[in-house]
């Protein structure tokens, strides 16, 4: 997820001797052949293919299906957990992001190898684990029960397995930017006698900005369109404990397709709006590494 | 705390301690309860889940298919990343925004698309099946998902190495007379060997633990058309948590392999830019 190619590469710039012969013409051709044709078939069809069978049946049929009581209460819980899970995690992120980039300890790279953890985990180990602490036969399976809180197959279960799975996106971003821009001017304001919270919202905040809106907008585009993850702790209990994601299967499964590329059709534009946020702020001159 | 460096700036126990604290609470303890639900188990009764027939075959087709998988993005993430940064063409710019898409769409969505797009019936589908390539429910449909999902690593690993190319160092070695493919194997593959082994360890990383996109193409045959994590799935719905528990563990000792990968790469990486310094 590096940053996009900077102005000014190698592409059309100076000739080198040889450069304009056949070959090179030849083999600069297939290069971007081949790159367009893959590109087409593997992610070009399948994204046309979203709203062509979204639109199957018109217009009136998509929004249709789209105001289904089900499907709205899906979008209602997905944007719900959302709204928990971002905003923590954002706080998190910058915790982690001041201690590791601010500081230096004894485990750092310990710790961060820790916080990337949960992306080389499997999503539905994400989802496993909670159901083996929370589940019946769980660890706090008999007391939550005794004191009739249900976690797995229920919203806090959803909200955990979703925070546990986008737990280290706003970290990421943060952690090398901030070791990136240097503790410089914090110092000087410390120095100068502002505070610790003065120092972090006048002096770092402003500087990561764009960094931190770009991990919020990565970590909100993976915790509304978690599935393994969520599958395995809701229980899929229509209108209940359904994400949008665990809707579009079940209507998938039940060949309601148009319903199920209109749901699908409403994340895919959310994950184009998460790249054009993604594009802009590379555009402010913020890049990764 | 005596075992940070001391500094003028405030707040290393309050941020230190939150984010040890949150760490240990989201991820940490859950991942020591999955630990110690199988450690809680006999011996014999956790070999006969992990090494049981319908076990093995689902490790098969989920490393396989992610090896594979890797080594197709090793070629065409090369491919992608060479033109994206050496050739300029109308387009260039949004392919090259498009390719993180398949991190940013929900893995669902990626599923039900592709099995449609390569279904029989489908628009790709529809021209393989004259040539008796079946695509869904084979584990030709679990290697492409999986492709799919895990291209963006190979591509977004491989553009920077690419970019420290120097140029410089091309055009000496074409002034003095290398040919092209010696220029490839002698300055750019070194350059670029670290980047495309850690893209190569980061699509199979992705890729053996992906569900989502991976249950809606393959078929789910169990022994055929089976993936590990939708095994453990199967056991969960079972509510045999020590069988799901058994299959967990070996995932996540993969997972650390992986992780141990990586970080080794990375070592080196950086051991290779300091001696290019001097």
């Amino acid at each position: 997820m590096a940053a996009a190619t900077p102005p000014g590469t190698l592409a059309g710039e100076t000739a080198r001797p040889g450069q304009h012969t056949w070959t090179h013409r030849l083999v600069r051709w297939l290069f971007i052949a081949v790159t367009l044709a893959f590109l087409a078939a593997l992610l070009l069809a399948p994204l046309a293919t979203i709203f062509a069978m979204a639109l199957l049946r018109g217009l009136p049929a998509y929004l249709r299906s789209l105001a289904d009581p089900d499907t709205l209460s899906a979008i209602r819980l997905t944007l719900t957990t959302a709204a928990i899970v971002v905003p923590i995690n954002t706080v998190f992120g910058l915790a982690a992001a001041w201690a590791i980039a601010k500081f230096e300890f004894r485990g750092k790279s310990i710790l961060i190898t820790l916080i990337d953890l949960p992306l080389a985990i499997s999503p539905v180990i994400a989802g496993m684990v909670f159901v083996l602490l929370f589940g019946l036969q769980g660890w706090f399976g008999a007391w939550l029960q005794e004191h009739d809180i249900s976690i797995v197959f229920a919203f806090p279960g959803i909200v955990l397995a979703t925070m546990f799975v986008t737990f280290p996106y706003v970290a990421r971003e943060l952690i090398p930017l901030m070791q990136q821009l240097g503790n410089d001017e914090e110092e000087a304001a410390i120095t100068l006698g502002a505070g610790g919270w003065l120092t972090f919202f006048r002096v770092t905040l402003p500087k990561v900005r764009w960094g931190l809106l770009y991990g919020m907008v990565l970590c909100n585009a993976r915790a509304m369109g978690e599935f393994g993850a969520v599958s395995v702790v809701s229980g899929h209990i229509r209108g209940v404990t359904n994400t949008m994601p665990l809707h579009i299967e079940i209507l998938y499964n039940e060949y309601n397709f148009v319903g199920a590329f209109a749901v699908a059709s409403v994340l895919t534009l959310l994950a184009a709006l998460t790249l054009v946020v993604k594009t802009l702020v590379e555009r402010t001159g913020y890049r990764r590494r | 705390m005596s075992f940070a460096k001391p500094s003028v700036l405030p707040g290393f126990g309050l941020t230190f301690g939150f984010t040890t604290l949150f760490l240990s609470a989201i991820v940490l303890l859950p991942l020591a309860a999955l630990t110690l639900a199988a450690a809680s188990m006999q011996w014999s009764d956790f070999l006969a889940v992990v090494l049981s027939a319908r076990a093995l075959g689902s490790y098969r087709l989920s490393f396989g298919a992610s090896l594979l998988a890797a080594s197709i993005n090793l070629v065409f993430g090369s491919i992608i990343a060479w033109t994206l940064v050496r050739y300029e063409f109308p387009g260039r710019k949004i392919i090259d925004a498009l390719i993180d898409m398949p991190f940013a769409m929900p893995t669902a969505v990626s599923g039900i698309a592709l099995t449609t797009v390569f279904a029989p019936t489908g628009w790709i589908g529809g021209l393989l099946q004259p040539l008796g390539v079946q695509v869904t429910y084979t584990w030709l449909g679990v290697t492409l998902a999986l492709t799919l999902i895990s291209m963006p690593f190979a591509v977004r690993t491989l553009q920077p190495a690419l970019l420290e190319v120097q140029g410089e160092l091309e055009e000496a070695a074409e002034t003095l007379g290398a040919r092209r493919f010696y220029v490839f194997r002698r300055i750019i593959l070194p350059t670029v060997l670290p980047a495309l082994l850690t893209g190569f360890t980061l699509c199979f990383a992705r890729a053996v633990g992906e569900y989502g996109s991976v249950i809606f193409i393959a078929g789910n045959l169990p022994m055929k058309t089976e993936i590990t994590p939708l095994l453990i799935v199967i056991h969960l719905e079972e509510f045999d948590y020590q069988g799901a528990a058994a299959l967990g563990v070996v995932m996540l000792a993969i997972s650390f392999v992986v992780l141990l990968t990586l970080n080794l790469l990375q070592a080196w990486r950086r051991r290779r830019h300091v001696r290019a310094a001097h």
